[in-house]
């Protein structure tokens, strides 16, 4: 997804730095090496840029200005609802949840080349105040569970995958709403895509609840 | 042999560091994988110096070793250890990452590609960077 973005934006002093919120060996060295980018593809094992910057879900995205300067916090990256209509067994999607799915991803997009192009006089860039109106709030719970976290990777690293998986499962309990640990944990199966029944009755339980944060972003459904 | 784990560092310790709740550490150590160093006025980083309670100092010393695990309670900051106590990792507290979130300074990181070789957020200063997370879960 962001390959084509990142050569169309490059010459304009843009990057994208992919971080892999995947602690299992081997998974995501796969999938970087079928897609061969060529901006900084990092292995984030112990999901520290989800503690730094509270990540929860994939993708997930934060825009930093040349200053260093986060002039859009952690926000859902151009990913919309729709899977959720997606059928379970055939893996189609209605037609309006895909278009809604589509519209998502470019707004996003335009909105990106809209920045890089306009810079701070983009809307879309926030000033001070509105950035740090939708900075997150991690609570004391969050703080605990990416130390579990990291704890629980560690055990099951050095050959102690009982304990390990255990503070693990107090990391979720401490942060639900982070579905970055909770799938961490859960299994995937050969494809890499959580499409196991825990998974959709995770989903489903949200009833109402958005799996990706609603973006406050001109176009965005 | 224990390990303590910080947010960016990872120290191997000895064996008889360890007791029960406590995590003993030589200044040199506790320096070295938290910033945190004694000093006359207390306990320190950077600027912020924090007393140790009169009449405590037991619970936070012995001798030249300091407890980390003390300290870190007594900062609030979360921290954890394995059920046998060969593993620590010392947090970072909720409002210290609130904090730092709403400074919009974007924390730096330095973390490895497919290669091993680290790259630091850092290195772009002068971009605009698209940080985003992806997973093959």
């Amino acid at each position: 997804m962001w390959q084509a973005l990142y050569e169309e934006l490059k010459g304009h002093g843009f990057v994208v730095i992919a971080v892999a919120l995947d602690s299992r060996e081997g998974d995501p060295l796969a999938w970087i090496e079928a897609a061969a980018p060529s901006y900084p593809c990092l292995i984030d094992r112990d999901h520290r840029l989800a503690d730094l910057y509270h990540m929860v879900n994939v993708p997930q995205a934060v825009w930093i200005d040349e200053r260093g300067t986060i002039v859009r916090p952690t926000e859902p990256a151009g990913a919309y609802e729709g899977f959720r209509r997606m059928d379970r067994m055939t893996r189609e999607m209605p037609a309006d949840a895909a278009r809604l799915t589509a519209e998502a991803k470019t707004t996003y997009l335009n909105a990106i080349r809209d920045w890089v192009r306009r810079g701070q006089a983009s809307d879309h860039a926030l000033d001070a105040e509105r950035a740090r109106a939708r900075a997150p709030r991690p609570t004391e719970d969050v703080a605990r569970a990416h130390v579990f976290f990291r704890l629980g990777q560690h055990l099951i690293r050095h050959g102690q995958p009982e304990e390990g998986d255990r503070w693990l499962a107090e990391a979720s309990r401490l942060h639900p709403d982070s579905w970055a640990i909770w799938r961490q944990r859960a299994g995937v199966t050969e494809l890499g895509l959580a499409a196991q029944p825990d998974f959709w009755a995770r989903v489903d339980a949200l009833g109402e609840r958005r799996y990706y944060a609603p973006v406050d972003m001109k176009g965005m459904p | 042999m224990a390990i303590l784990m910080t947010e960016t560092t990872e120290t191997v310790l000895p064996d008889g560091r360890v007791e029960g709740e406590r995590l003993w550490l030589f200044p040199v150590e506790l320096e070295g994988a938290t910033g945190w160093s004694s000093r006359p006025e207390g306990l320190c980083r950077g600027s912020i110096c924090v007393p140790i309670p009169p009449g405590r100092e037991g619970e936070f010393l012995r001798g030249e070793l300091i407890d980390a695990a003390a300290l870190w309670r007594h900062l609030g900051q979360p921290l954890v250890h394995s059920a046998d106590g060969g593993a620590w990792v010392l947090g970072t507290a909720a409002a210290d990452r609130v904090a730092a979130l709403r400074t919009l300074e974007a924390p730096d990181f330095s973390l490895p590609d497919r290669t091993g070789r680290q790259h630091s957020l850092s290195e772009h200063r002068g971009k605009k960077v698209l940080l985003v997370s992806w997973a093959s879960w």
